[in-house]
């Protein structure tokens, strides 16, 4: 066979061998760009407060508070008193309060269906029924997507359960908690994660 | 015609280039700006309004470099507030849609500058009742507010919108009762002094201890030094008038002070009464002042040793007398015939300069603020720093909200009554609050 006619032959073949290489490179590429999902990111988020949220509540405010050593005084005035420390739903939200000095790749709140303040109550529509969801189902996460203002979030929403003793007496002694038979281990609230898209 | 011609072009071109340098040398010189004034400016700000690069650090960029500049002189004093809107509270786009309403982003939504005619007392431009776009149903929560106006929200004694540090419901409980008048005055003492001077150890010098130099000292300026302060932490006259083998300075400036004296500097750089050293815009005198001044005080500058005579070991000419000597407001006139004046040793400096504790070189220290102004306005900042050393929590509110007892300088009892903590008070009943070790 003549090279010219052995090339005609290959031609197609050739073609459909680079066609093939170009799409899968193309569509490694767009894998590449998609990056984490945020679902996983909203996740590890989350795994990295809760851990955080739990080791504060138990190796500090229950160890060293009135419960424990009482050496310091937890209290939701802390800033009042010498050797005051912030409650661990305060600590949490100081943290994301610090956080918007950091990033604005996400942020996060702490709300409850029976808040002590009512200005932590879910807001929006998606934190009314991620709230609701994770109530009714506990141990399950609620994943949506919502727009506010010009722009649109992903929005994960975490059960935040009572870890230990400090938050169901908090909670259930608090004059302005319109929820007074929290439990270890129920949801109290939850943790919403949002992610600017 | 031709000559005619090129005049016409040569007077137009000097007119442009002389119009020109008549705008542009102030820019670059940056002194005399007052033309490119597009407003009054507010009580706040008026002293360094030349300044204009004091806010405007940057020709473009709008509200974010206007905001940098807000927060690089109010940030802190509004952190040691705990600021009940800080900004963090609207960057949460769950709050998106109180934002498109009020931007409370930024300082200059609420508090736009060179708008006199629009501009409120707290330098408020917008109008009064901006509360209720975000407090609209707080009958909801709070009964007693059903009916009340939302334009009376931050009147005195109710709500601050940065400052609620007197008025938050616990405190308003924590605080309630008490005598009107305490039988003991709790006002901190001053111990800076003792504590570090106790501390490094100094020994006082006399005046057989200075140094033989080639200036003539004065002999009453001798003996005063010799019993003051000074003479007993170590600082001899060269400390002050002859810093770093610099020619002898008989008026030593307040970069002198400020090298001991470091917080009070600070804190005087920050009020009306530095800024604008601070800003490089030369001492404020009384005749730039927007209240009420004595006439023949009008060209004093004001400085460190205009209120204090850093020789005498006698402070309280700095408490009331300098003070006097310039401000001539009926508050100010009223109050050697006060019972405060009459019948306790406050000062003017005991209410306007709060003493401040700071933990340093792990002692507690008590420290004069020398910000007069981080207390005035609105005056309910007072009740912690000051009134509540002396009095109770409700009658503090009660008399700052009388604007009467505030002109007399409070000769009197007050007349107005402001519910806050009886409201506070009743609500509390109304709850089934149990103990708990947490609150």
């Amino acid at each position: 066979m003549s090279l010219p006619s052995l090339l005609r032959k290959l031609k197609l073949p050739v073609a459909a061998m680079l066609m093939a290489i170009l799409f899968s490179a193309c569509n490694a590429k767009t894998e590449e760009s998609a990056g984490i999902k945020p679902e996983m990111y909203t996740d590890s988020l989350f795994a990295v407060m809760k851990a955080d949220r739990t080791n504060y509540t138990k190796l500090i405010v229950k160890r060293l508070g009135p419960a424990g050593a009482n050496v310091i005084k937890p209290d939701e005035h802390w800033e009042d008193l010498e050797n005051g420390a912030p409650l661990p739903a305060q600590m949490f939200r100081a943290g994301a309060e610090g956080v918007t000095g950091l990033t604005d790749k996400f942020t996060y709140s702490l709300q409850s269906l029976w808040p002590v303040n009512k200005q932590n109550a879910p807001r929006t529509d998606l934190e009314k029924q991620g709230l609701q969801y994770i109530a009714d189902n506990p141990g399950s996460n609620f994943y949506g997507e919502e727009k506010l203002g010009d722009v649109t979030y992903f929005t994960a929403v975490y059960p935040d359960v009572a870890v230990a003793e400090p938050c169901v007496n908090c909670h259930n002694n608090h004059k302005d908690s319109p929820k007074t038979d929290f439990k270890l281990g129920d949801v109290m609230g939850g943790v919403v994660i949002r992610v600017p898209l | 015609m031709l000559v005619k011609k090129k005049v016409f072009w040569i007077i137009w071109l000097l007119f442009t280039l002389m119009l020109s340098a008549y705008f542009l040398i102030p820019l670059i010189k940056q002194e005399n700006q007052g033309m490119f004034l597009i407003g009054e400016t507010t009580h706040g700000h008026h002293q360094i309004e030349m300044a204009c690069d004091a806010c405007h650090t940057k020709p473009f960029g709008g509200k974010e470099v206007l905001q940098d500049a807000c927060v690089s002189c109010h940030a802190e004093e509004l952190k040691a507030v705990s600021d009940s809107h800080p900004k963090s509270k609207f960057t949460d786009p769950r709050n998106a849609d109180r934002v498109a309403l009020l931007d409370a982003r930024y300082c200059v939504t609420c508090h736009r500058e060179h708008r006199e005619e629009i501009t409120h007392e707290m330098g408020l431009s917008l109008p009064e009742d901006y509360c209720f776009i975000c407090h609209k149903d707080i009958a909801e929560d709070r009964p007693s507010h059903a009916g009340m106006a939302f334009d009376s929200c931050a009147s005195a004694g109710c709500h601050n919108y940065h400052d609620n540090q007197a008025l938050y419901e616990d405190f308003l409980i924590k605080h309630a009762g008490g005598e009107a008048i305490k039988a003991h005055s709790q006002r901190p003492t001053l111990n800076a002094f003792e504590l570090l001077n106790a501390k490094k150890g100094y020994k006082a010098l006399s005046i057989e201890d200075l140094l033989a130099t080639e200036k003539t000292y004065d002999g009453d300026i001798l003996q005063a030094w010799q019993a003051s302060n000074h003479a007993r932490s170590e600082v001899g006259c060269s400390d002050c008038h002859q810093q770093e083998q610099e020619p002898w300075n008989d008026h030593p400036a307040v970069a002198t002070c400020e090298s001991c004296h470091e917080f009070q500097a600070e804190t005087f750089f920050l009020g009306k009464h530095g800024m604008r050293l601070n800003a490089d815009l030369g001492n404020m005198t009384p005749a730039m002042a927007k209240v009420e001044m004595k006439a023949d005080a009008a060209h004093k500058e004001l400085s460190c040793t205009s209120c204090h005579d850093s020789h005498q070991p006698d402070l309280s000419k700095a408490a009331t007398e300098s003070c006097m000597g310039c401000h001539d407001s009926e508050h100010v006139r009223n109050f050697p015939s006060s019972p405060h004046a009459l019948s306790t040793d406050v000062s003017c400096a005991t209410c306007h300069m709060p003493r401040e504790q700071k933990v340093e070189q792990g002692l507690k220290i008590f420290r004069v603020n020398h910000n007069q102004n981080m207390n005035l306005k609105p005056n309910e900042k007072m009740i912690r720093s000051v009134c509540m050393d002396c009095h109770s929590l409700e009658f503090s509110i009660d008399a700052l909200a009388d604007e009467k007892l505030l002109e007399n300088n409070f000769s009197g009892k007050p007349e107005v009554h402001i519910r806050s903590v009886d409201m506070a008070i009743e609500r509390d009943k109304s709850k089934s609050n149990k103990d708990s070790l947490y609150h």
